[in-house]
């Protein structure tokens, strides 16, 4: 069954049939979990994570035993003296707009690699502050070499990932990390799956009828204890899908497992330690509930998620009664009313991103960032790579908001090296409240050596993402959670105080074209070119060899003419 | 390679071009027009290919259905559309929502440069509605555009339903890779302009319009539709876009595929050479035919499909033209790049057959070779009197005569170029600015100001470097070459008219020949010897405006509904009218092109004819 599925994920579920020690605590866990949230616009989102925590130290310790944790990545992260690694493949294009701020978000291709040779052992709880203390000392790495890293994560995870020219560091993250925020466009190959738990959900031709389709792995230190004396390393692996509600639901608005993936539950993982379903059922109106889930739930869990209040019914795989009454666990979500067709409510930041003007020699790069909270202004931090091969304009640069212009309280510009570094430019936003903030700048496009084109140059040249990372104001205050005890889509990035939340979106990626020459031109310039060398060097050549003698006017009619000519065959002097 | 050449041969060359000069411009012109109305015939026409892989073949299978509901829709839209008096935004957002599209408007107002009385508009203000089909698991970088243009009168109702019926079967297939739009542009062409300009944030026309809030990455082709029947006998196909813009050829071969596809009856106007003659005309106009028109500024290629509903037995109901879209959109969305494989410059004396740029190219070079050789002819005649008089059959070498006299000839040159160009400035500029104050004087309207002023220049240009002229050239034309001082503007004169007419044809072939089969004989012939006023009559008969009046009694003569002359004239007022308005709404070049470049290197022409 497994071999027969050619379902692009999570190759690192293959288990290693280890020796399973009884005598011992295990020292590592499992948890998997799917959140189901139903969209503003309609549209379901189904979000899987599956977290594997290994209490073992593997930079330090020479470990060789594997159990739950791939052994691939670890021995990279051994190997390396990785720190983090986040890693995500997307197809399609969430949008906030519509589908509000999602759980994780991810662009096409989004790799992040943070590195120190000896991990700080006072990192507090929050467990993205271990990547942000700056290394003690660094060792001296392959990454200098900017395809180590591309090429090792390539056959790990069968994934083809180029990035032209050297990867960047953004001067907000600490040194010793190299990132490349986004590859615009990379190509996934083939994973294979253990088929239990949740993962029977996953089903391929179901997935790849999605609208929206993210995986990720995110590999992680995480404290072991609250006083965080030793750490523990994290690997998650998440997939999200949106289904769309015209295709799959032919237009209905009603959903259940079934219908979303053509498999119901029928067992947890035999592995796991915790295997949930969570159903978003926040009711959005006030006046009465507007969905019905169907079994009802035992159990609910409330909590305050992307600045808002939710409520989440629980499915606990674990509870034998959840399964045991009919075999299967098929939930059903139905509208009591049925969604008006309104334009869903706006989330506070969202942003776009475009190419305007027309031609082939210059350009301008715009950004709109929204955003819609009627009394509350919040910074935004603006990240570009932008390709050598779009020239920027630094001095074009203008950021305007409500009409005025709006300086920016930091930036940071890293020019570009014609084919071996890309553009960066970082920037610190006030965003006021209710209002429309416009970040433009204008580029001109490069003129490629003719072989570096791609091999479908009419294309276009994909310009990736812009990165925004905010601390959005929230409506209702969140209050400090236990992080190991809290179900797991909210823990993958903390809310760092209660009233404000964490924010990472990214913008479209753009497509530019650039002046493109007719291939065919080579070909016609060789012959050009020879052809003006022949003539040239002929008459100089003639030029050069030739004497000069002075000549008599010409007299005399055409029998003289005649005449000449038969002397000349001759070889007589002519008349 | 001066040195080389035989000095004896070169001499006998020259004779033969001033001896011969006449006969071989006669015989190059008359090559020339034969081989454009050789441009019919098959040696010279090829059949269309396609050339884009991804467009080869034309196997997907269409499955539209939707002709019951494009026809309520189209009836609902009407019926709105007729109760609120404009477009009905609020119910095409509805609808557009209802059928699955992410759904915007834009709303824009134009205040034209003077009351346009063809269309009856001058404040102009108006939505745009446009609906984005998202693709499944793409990133919006790149999309489709499908466009109805809706105008003032309730026309097009049944393009708007077909677009709706399209968009509800397109977004429940899931194999789109490319985002499509659905636009319906209000007040024609000006809510299209609006809409390109605010999707590429650029002002080329000094549009107000609010911000687009969706959009959908770079745009790779357009299909714009016009329909006003439920049925359809044939579908007619419009390319000829602003300044005589062509979209690429594939996307016309793809059109006609999927119209031999589904049996459909698709056609050209005219039938060989009159097609081929409609075509010129149309694109010498420089005027989109069609809302497809903008969008080819932006590189987006496109192509607008007319629904002729005439008296033949057999009839296409939407389905058949539904599908015919369904076709086409699915193919342009396998596209990999921008369609580029095939021909961007083409005519079309068919819908089956082309013209390549190599084959057309040598009608209007042959035309321009006559100004070549007037010009050369000129050039040593100038040179022959110079040498007369500095040293009189003496050492050949081109450097060595005639500073001083040269001097003084092109110093003879400076007031009438001066001021033909600056005539030509006039013509451009007074119409338009001095409208309110020739409304004050005058009881006229706005636009028959504007157009009585450009026709009141143009006639006082014929008077007025030839008054002026004179003075001038009295002082500086020496007793020995009284010759000199004409030649050496008509050459002048020659070279400009032909770099002008050798560039217009490169950019926009129609308008090229068609300029220099008028001017081309008269400016050979005008001298101020001989018969000047039958001269001066030819040359009145071959300026840019009597060329334009010339070309709209024989467009209504190819499409066969002939012109009376008052008809003509009022047309003829109209045409000007709207040339100017086009330059300012959309930025057609006709209007300036022809009054700052042609009209003042006629002026010239003028100015030799007068020579005293």
């Amino acid at each position: 069954m497994a071999a027969a599925m050619p379902l692009a994920l999570l190759v690192l579920l293959l288990l290693g049939p280890g020796g399973w020690c009884l005598a011992e605590p295990p020292r590592d866990s499992l948890r998997e979990e799917l959140v189901i949230t139903p969209l503003p616009s309609g549209d379901v989102a189904a979000t899987f994570q599956f977290r594997t925590r290994w209490d073992s130290e593997l930079q330090r310790e020479g470990v060789s035993h594997y159990r739950l944790f791939p052994k691939a990545l670890g021995q990279l992260i051994s190997k390396y003296s990785l720190r983090e690694l986040h890693l995500s493949f997307t197809q399609g294009f969430w949008r906030t707009r519509y589908w509000g701020p999602p759980f994780l978000q991810a662009p096409s291709v989004w790799i992040n690699l943070g590195r120190s040779s000896v991990m700080s052992s006072q990192g507090s709880s929050a467990p993205l502050s271990t990547s942000s203390t700056p290394p003690t000392q660094s060792l001296p790495l392959p990454p200098s070499n900017p395809w180590v890293w591309p090429m090792t994560l390539t056959t790990t995870f069968c994934a083809m990932l180029c990035c032209r020219g050297r990867w960047s560091a953004p001067k907000t993250s600490p040194p010793g990390r190299s990132s490349c925020p986004v590859v615009p466009r990379a190509s996934l190959i083939s994973f294979h799956l253990l088929q239990a738990g949740l993962s029977v959900l996953l089903k391929a031709d179901r997935l790849f009828h999605t609208s929206y389709h993210s995986q990720a792995v995110h590999i992680r230190p995480v404290c072991r204890n609250a006083r965080c004396t030793s750490i523990s390393w994290e690997l998650r692996q998440t997939l999200s899908v949106v289904f769309d509600a015209f295709i799959t639901g032919q237009g209905k608005k009603d959903w259940s497992l079934f219908r979303m993936f053509s498999r119901t539950l029928t067992e947890p993982c035999p592995l796991a330690s915790e295997s949930r379903v969570y159903v978003d059922i926040t009711t959005y109106n006030q006046d009465n509930e507007t969905l019905e889930v169907h079994p009802p739930p035992t159990t609910t869990y409330q909590d305050v998620i992307l600045g808002t209040r939710k409520t989440y019914a629980i499915y606990d795989l674990l509870d034998t009664a959840m399964i045991n009454n009919s075999r299967n666990l098929n939930i059903q979500l139905k509208w009591k009313r049925p969604p008006e067709n309104e334009a869903p409510p706006v989330p506070f930041l969202h942003a776009q991103r475009y190419v305007s003007g027309y031609g082939l020699q210059k350009g301008e790069l715009s950004t709109l960032l929204y955003n819609t909270h009627p009394y509350r202004a919040f910074p935004v931090l603006l990240l570009d790579t932008v390709p050598w091969y779009l020239r920027l304009y630094v001095h074009t640069l203008t950021i305007t908001s409500k009409g005025k212009e709006n300086k920016p309280s930091y930036i940071h510009y890293q020019p570009a090296q014609d084919r071996l570094q890309p553009h960066l430019l970082e920037m610190l936003i006030q965003l006021p409240a209710n209002s429309v903030t416009k970040v433009s700048i204008q580029f001109e496009r490069a003129l490629l050596k003719w072989t570096e084109y791609t091999p479908d140059p009419n294309h276009g040249f994909y310009v990736s993402p812009s990165v925004l990372s905010a601390l959005v104001p929230s409506m209702v205050a969140a209050k400090p959670v236990d992080w190991e005890e809290s179900p797991l889509f909210n823990s993958l990035f903390p809310v760092s105080d209660g009233s404000n939340y964490f924010v990472r979106l990214y913008t479209e990626p753009l497509l530019v074209n650039l002046p493109t020459p007719d291939f065919s031109m080579p070909y016609n310039v060789i012959c050009l070119t020879c052809t003006v060398v022949a003539v040239c060097y002929g008459s100089f050549y003639n030029l050069l060899t030739r004497t000069f003698h002075i000549e008599e006017p010409r007299t005399g009619g055409l029998a003289k003419r005649l005449a000449n000519l038969i002397r000349r065959a001759r070889g007589v002097p002519p008349l | 390679m001066g040195l080389l050449s035989d000095p004896v041969r070169r001499r006998a060359l020259a004779r033969l071009v001033l001896r011969l000069n006449a006969p071989l411009c006669v015989l190059s012109y008359v090559a020339g027009i034969a081989w454009f109305l050789a441009l019919v015939f098959p040696p010279l026409t090829q059949r269309t290919y396609m050339s884009e892989n991804a467009m080869g073949s034309t196997m997907v299978e269409e499955q539209f259905a939707g002709g019951d509901r494009a026809r309520a829709f189209a009836r609902d839209f009407a019926a709105h559309r007729k109760k609120s008096g404009a477009l009905p935004v609020a119910w095409l957002e509805r609808t557009m929502r209802s059928v699955g599209l992410e759904v915007y408007t834009q709303s824009f107002s134009r205040k034209l440069p003077f009351p346009d009385e063809t269309h009856e508009r001058y404040m102009v203000s108006g939505t745009n509605v446009y609906g984005i089909l998202r693709a499944p698991r793409a990133a919006s970088t790149e999309s489709l555009v499908l466009t109805v243009p809706c105008g003032s009168d309730s026309t097009n109702s049944q393009a708007v339903g077909l677009l709706l019926a399209l968009a509800a079967h397109f977004r429940g297939q899931i194999y789109w890779a490319k985002d499509i739009v659905f636009l319906v542009t209000e007040h024609d062409l000006l809510g299209t302009e609006a809409w390109l300009e605010a999707y590429h944030d650029v002002n080329v026309t000094g549009m107000q319009s609010s911000p687009l809030q969706g959009r959908a990455g770079a745009i790779q082709a357009a299909v714009a539709l016009e329909l006003s029947s439920d049925v359809v006998t044939s579908l007619d196909v419009a390319v000829e876009g602003l300044n005589g813009q062509l979209p690429n050829l594939d996307l016309l071969n793809l059109f006609q595929t999927f119209c031999q596809k589904g049996g459909l009856l698709c056609t050209l106007q005219g039938k060989g050479l009159q097609t081929l003659l409609l075509m010129v005309l149309r694109q010498a106009s420089g005027r989109p035919h069609g809302s497809h028109g903008l969008f080819l500024r932006y590189r987006v290629e496109a192509l607008t499909l007319r629904g002729i509903n005439s008296f033949r037995q057999y009839k296409y109901d939407l389905v058949a033209v539904g599908k015919a879209l369904e076709g086409m959109f699915r193919k342009l969305n396998h596209l990999l790049e921008r369609l580029h494989q095939s021909f961007f410059l083409y005519l079309l004396p068919g819908l089956s057959r082309f013209v390549s740029i190599g084959l057309y190219m040598p009608a209007v070079g042959f035309l321009l070779l006559v100004l070549g050789l007037k010009a050369l002819e000129l050039w040593m005649q100038l040179h022959e009197a110079g040498m007369g008089l500095e040293e009189p059959g003496g050492a050949p070498g081109p450097s060595v005569p005639l500073p001083p006299s040269q001097g003084v000839g092109l110093a003879s040159l400076v007031a009438p170029l001066l001021i033909s160009q600056a005539m030509g400035l006039a013509l451009y500029v007074l119409p338009v600015l001095g409208q309110h104050v020739a409304t004050q004087h005058f009881p006229v309207a706005e636009a028959e100001a504007v157009v009585l002023t450009l026709l009141a220049i143009y006639a006082a240009g014929l008077a007025l470097p030839h008054n002026t002229h004179r003075p001038l050239s009295y002082r500086v034309v020496s007793t020995q070459a009284p010759d000199r001082g004409w030649m050496a503007l008509k050459l002048v004169a020659l070279i400009y008219l032909a770099l002008q007419l050798g560039c217009i044809a490169l950019t926009n072939f129609s308008l090229g020949f068609l300029l220099a089969t008028t001017m081309v004989p008269t400016a050979a012939l005008a001298k101020p010897h001989g018969p000047r006023t039958l001269y001066a009559a030819l040359l009145v008969l071959t300026s840019p405006a009597a060329t334009l009046l010339g070309s709209l009694f024989l467009w209504r003569e190819l499409q066969e509904a002939p012109l009376s002359l008052a008809e003509g004239w009022q047309l003829f007022l109209a045409a000007l009218a709207q040339g100017v308005l086009e330059h300012h709404t959309y930025g057609a070049l006709l209007f300036p092109l022809l009054s700052l470049g042609l009209y003042p290197c006629w002026l010239l022409f003028w100015n030799v004819l007068f020579w005293k």
